[in-house]
């Protein structure tokens, strides 16, 4: 039993937690016939609080609500994690990817975020702006854009074997080799 | 011989409902029937936190292609994915209330592309798809909220603009 508690706490490696998302695509379709994807919880919240007589969001929101119930599962899930199964070891980071950072500024390894962005102070300076308002930004309208995100289009549309889905995944894919290689080194050295 | 095409109304709604994850349940359902996407939702939750895929710099790790652990994650969760849905089609599983599961082809748009690029701009920076930013704030990142205002913000305004765009 204490064995069990102990690979709990510990982090999950990828054999354990890929495939429990992977699970997530058939339990969904079976439970009530849903396909998985999660960046469409966004445009509920705009369809709710601020269609602003918008034809993209004028459709009936509260049939969709599952959505809105699944992600208020992942925050709670969230807190039940960090809360109560929470590691009680060091977080462990790739040498080299401690290396690269710290030739960008970043000095603190100790959580899941580096402490040296994810804090009030940096919130309220430009490179705040930066990371959270326009990075937030991005990940909304892009999703939107592409039709789906991670869920969506790399888990559920390539799970279904949609070519589309395959596009936008190798798209986030370079979109993100390109901000990590090429536009953040600029970012990091305005600071 | 002449064959008749189905036109569909459309006078309720200003234009089809598309949507990436959408309700094809044929019964409507009650409160309570949603406390199982809650449930799931927290085993979701649990498993992003756990398996740490919620950590900025497990995404950054990816992107320097310094850690097999995230490509591992998706790479598996798609396999797993894809044998379910193989299994679902061929042996015609219904859903537990005995419905036909639904699947939705998707068509090649422009936006796929365009669209793939700025989330993926974004995913680097801010660390998070829009899956694990709940699961950061239910973590106790507070400044992850206006991301998360930011990303509603922009899905807004890509519902304003959308006309103008390519796709």
């Amino acid at each position: 039993m204490n064995q069990i508690i102990e690979f709990i706490l510990q982090p999950w490696p990828w054999y354990v937690a890929g495939p429990l998302i992977g699970l997530t695509v058939p339990t969904l379709l079976l439970i009530g016939n849903k396909s998985f994807g999660i960046s469409s919880s966004l445009r509920h919240v705009c369809a709710a609080c601020i269609p602003a007589n918008i034809p993209f969001f004028k459709y009936d929101w509260k049939k969709e609500i599952w959505n809105l119930v699944f992600v208020l599962g992942v925050f709670f899930g969230g807190i039940i994690a960090t809360n109560f199964l929470e590691n009680p070891n060091d977080f462990v980071l790739s040498e080299a990817t401690i290396a690269d950072l710290k030739g960008l500024g970043i000095t603190d390894f100790a959580g899941l975020m580096p402490a040296d962005l994810f804090s009030i102070e940096t919130l309220f300076s430009f490179k705040g702006f930066l990371f959270f308002v326009l990075g937030g930004f991005l990940v909304g309208f892009g999703t939107r854009y592409a039709g789906g995100c991670t869920s969506g289009h790399a888990i559920m549309g390539l799970s279904n074997l949609q070519l589309p889905s395959l596009i936008a995944t190798c798209c986030f894919m370079v979109g993100g080799f390109a901000m990590t290689h090429l536009i953040m080194p600029v970012i990091f050295r305005l600071f | 011989m002449s064959t008749i095409k189905e036109v569909k109304s459309e006078v309720s709604t200003p234009e089809t409902f598309v949507c990436e994850a959408p309700n094809d349940m044929v019964k409507g359902e009650s409160w309570t029937d949603n406390i199982k996407y809650l449930v799931v939702g927290i085993m979701f939750g649990i498993v992003f936190v756990k398996a740490e895929i919620i950590s900025w710099f497990r995404i950054q790790e990816m992107f320097r292609l310094q850690s097999f652990h995230m490509y591992g994650v998706i790479g598996s969760a798609v396999v797993v994915g894809m044998i379910s849905i193989f299994l679902i089609k061929k042996f015609n599983i219904k859903t537990i209330t005995g419905e036909v599961v639904v699947f939705h082809p998707k068509t090649f748009q422009k936006g796929q592309v365009y669209g793939g690029l700025i989330f993926g701009l974004g995913w680097a920076i801010t660390g998070a798809c829009p899956g694990p930013i709940f699961a950061q704030i239910g973590s106790g990142y507070v400044v992850v909220l206006v991301t998360l205002l930011s990303a509603i913000a922009g899905t807004w305004t890509y519902g304003r603009i959308k006309g103008s765009l390519p796709n």
